[in-house]
């Protein structure tokens, strides 16, 4: 199989999340399609990892699964204490700022 | 044979010994004893930080730069940012510090029972000391990085402290956490940008070190479509961290909801370390396709600038106006990006200096105008303040004159030395529009400017705190150093000079 193929898998579902982002109103959902983002952007790094022929694009895999592992700490700590306040996850009804 | 790697701790110390103290710092939140926290964490972070200062003027010229296995890259223009980013979060510290308008309890809901008690019994959530400490960490991390994985790590160990940072007002609660959602939500979309195009970056070149980087960028073997598609996506993250037009949309929002001394601490420290990384990706990394970012990045710089200036004008709240001043000032320093060579990246970090202190200044003294419900940003309120205190008033008029560029203050030696240096390489239309913008903006704060002085008080019920002696001690030095470096700019453009130097 063309190695290729998951590069188009990666740029496909990096696509999916950051359209998601733009598109969607609840702000886990707008987290889900970034969690989307990090994993395309792994995939990416491991196919070229296969291609170069070298570990160091799945080492980055992992750092990266670290990071998005703590980057979800802290957002849902984030969204969490929003919702409690306002009983509601949209990013809609978030929008005391611009007036 | 297998040698052990040198990891040159001595280079790395400062980092290290900041880490430490955040970590010191989770670890004093479980054990200690609750009432005498916010002054052990105050005392573990200040030592942290001047303990680091003095590792920072020891190797400051070491003849070694490469530490931890090629990772990181401690050279000359590293170790001025990385002095910087220390002074201004001292400072940002003691502004922190200092105010009370930290969240008693930050889970609580806002205008709850529990919510009351905690702020009645005086508790205080004194995490606030290592996420600083983390975040400064990771600011001098991001500016060193000379590896992907490094910098990606950095980004994000100075990004997560911020975000939580942002939400964690104790008056007007639900305008702070929405502030900390969008920018957690903003900054980790970025971050993701970022991530893929460092994965295309790697697929190039097949390491992850910006050394082979750029000799496979430079050396155009590989695929030129992924070369494009890695610098522009690896841009959009970096952008967005300085609040470059059109990845701004954040700034106004989050400046204006999250603490004002963290603000200080965002708006200034943020700038510097964001910048430190641009310019090495740009100075080291991608300088061999000059020609082919020159124009996006100049297209991107002017719209900053005129945008930020425009948009300026029509604020009616100090902390947005401030905002969209730092997107224009954004846009100053990227035309010294833009000029790559050595007298660019020396205007650059001289205006990075005197931009993040005068910065700090400005909020800080933001901190000290309150009515009863706190702090007052409303700019038709502040009218009047001239009379009611000269001091401030005036303080905060030279600190906007500094931001609009006046001479004999440190803002116009920083625009000069920029607007020069992007003037030698022939950057004639980015110039131009640089000073038009200047002008603009100097309306504004000029504007302003009347408003405390000449219009007339429409209400008593604004007052200015009296000042503690860390406030006095926080803004005062970094007023004095807006004055001083305006007067005698040579006493740091000559430390810029000799510190303006990349080391791939």
């Amino acid at each position: 199989m063309n190695i290729a193929n998951y590069l188009y898998l990666s740029a496909l579902l990096f696509t999916i999340g950051s359209i998601g982002v733009v598109l969607r109103r609840n702000s886990i959902v707008v987290f889900m399609c970034i969690e989307l983002m990090l994993n395309a952007a792994n995939l990416a790094f491991v196919t070229f990892s296969r291609i170069n022929g070298n570990l160091d694009g799945q080492v980055v895999a992992f750092f990266t699964m670290v990071v998005a592992a703590c980057e979800v700490v802290v957002g849902l700590a984030i969204i969490v204490t929003i919702f409690r306040s306002r009983r509601s996850a949209s990013v809609d009804d978030a929008s005391l700022l611009n007036r | 044979m297998l040698t052990t790697p040198s990891f040159e701790y001595l280079l790395l110390s400062p980092m290290l010994i900041i880490l430490a103290a955040a970590v010191i710092g989770v670890l004093a939140e479980a054990f200690l004893d609750r009432n005498h926290l916010p002054v052990i964490q105050l005392f573990i972070s200040v030592g942290a930080i001047l303990l680091a200062l003095i590792q920072i003027y020891r190797i400051k010229s070491s003849s070694s730069t490469s530490a931890a296995i090629g990772s990181v890259v401690i050279d000359k223009a590293t170790i001025y940012l990385q002095g910087t980013i220390l002074i201004i979060g001292l400072l940002a510290l003691l502004l922190i510090s200092d105010q009370e308008q930290f969240v008693a309890q930050a889970s609580a809901i806002p205008g709850s029972r529990e919510e009351q008690e905690s702020t009645s019994k005086g508790s205080i959530q004194t995490e606030i000391y290592p996420l600083l400490s983390f975040a400064l960490a990771g600011m001098m991390l991001f500016t060193c990085a000379s590896d992907l994985i490094t910098l990606f790590v950095a980004l994000e160990v100075f990004s997560l402290p911020l975000y939580l940072l942002a939400g964690l007002s104790r008056r007007r609660r639900l305008l702070s956490q929405e502030a900390a959602l969008k920018y957690f939500l903003l900054g980790a979309y970025s971050s993701a940008f970022f991530l893929f195009g460092a994965a295309f970056l790697y697929g190039i070149s097949g390491s992850v070190y910006l050394v082979d980087i750029s000799s496979a960028v430079s050396g155009g073997y590989g695929n030129d479509v992924f070369v494009l598609i890695g610098l522009i996506f690896i841009s959009v993250g970096l952008l967005f961290k300085i609040s470059a037009v059109p990845f701004h949309a954040w700034t106004p929002d989050v400046y204006q909801g999250a603490p004002t001394s963290v603000t200080a601490f965002m708006a200034a420290a943020t700038k510097v370390a964001a910048f430190g990384a641009i310019l090495r990706i740009f100075y080291v990394v991608f300088s061999p396709i000059a020609n082919q970012w020159r124009p996006i990045i100049s297209v991107i710089a002017i719209i900053t600038m005129v945008f930020g200036s425009a948009v300026a004008i029509a604020q009616r709240d100090v902390k947005r106006m401030l905002a969209y001043s730092s997107i224009a000032h954004a846009g100053f320093i990227l035309t010294a990006v833009l000029a790559l060579n050595k007298s660019g990246l020396s205007a650059a970090l001289f205006y990075l200096t005197t931009y993040g202190l005068s910065t700090l200044a400005a909020f800080g003294i933001i901190t000290l105008i309150r009515d009863a419900t706190g702090e007052v940003t409303d700019l038709n309120k502040w009218a009047g303040l001239g009379k009611k205190s000269p001091l401030i008033a005036g303080s905060f008029a030279f600190l906007l004159l500094s931001f609009a560029g006046i001479p004999l203050t440190s803002g116009f030696i920083g625009k000069f030395a920029i607007f020069s240096a992007a003037y030698e390489t022939g950057n004639i239309a980015v110039v131009v529009f640089g000073v038009l913008s200047s002008a603009l903006a100097a309306f504004f704060y000029i504007r302003v400017i009347l408003l405390m002085f000449v219009a007339q008080s429409q209400n008593d019920s604004i007052s200015i705190a009296i000042p503690s002696v860390k406030s006095r001690i926080a803004i005062g030095a970094t007023t004095a150093a807006t004055v001083i470096l305006g007067l005698f700019p040579s006493l740091l453009l000559n430390i810029t000079q000799s510190f303006s130097i990349f080391i791939k």
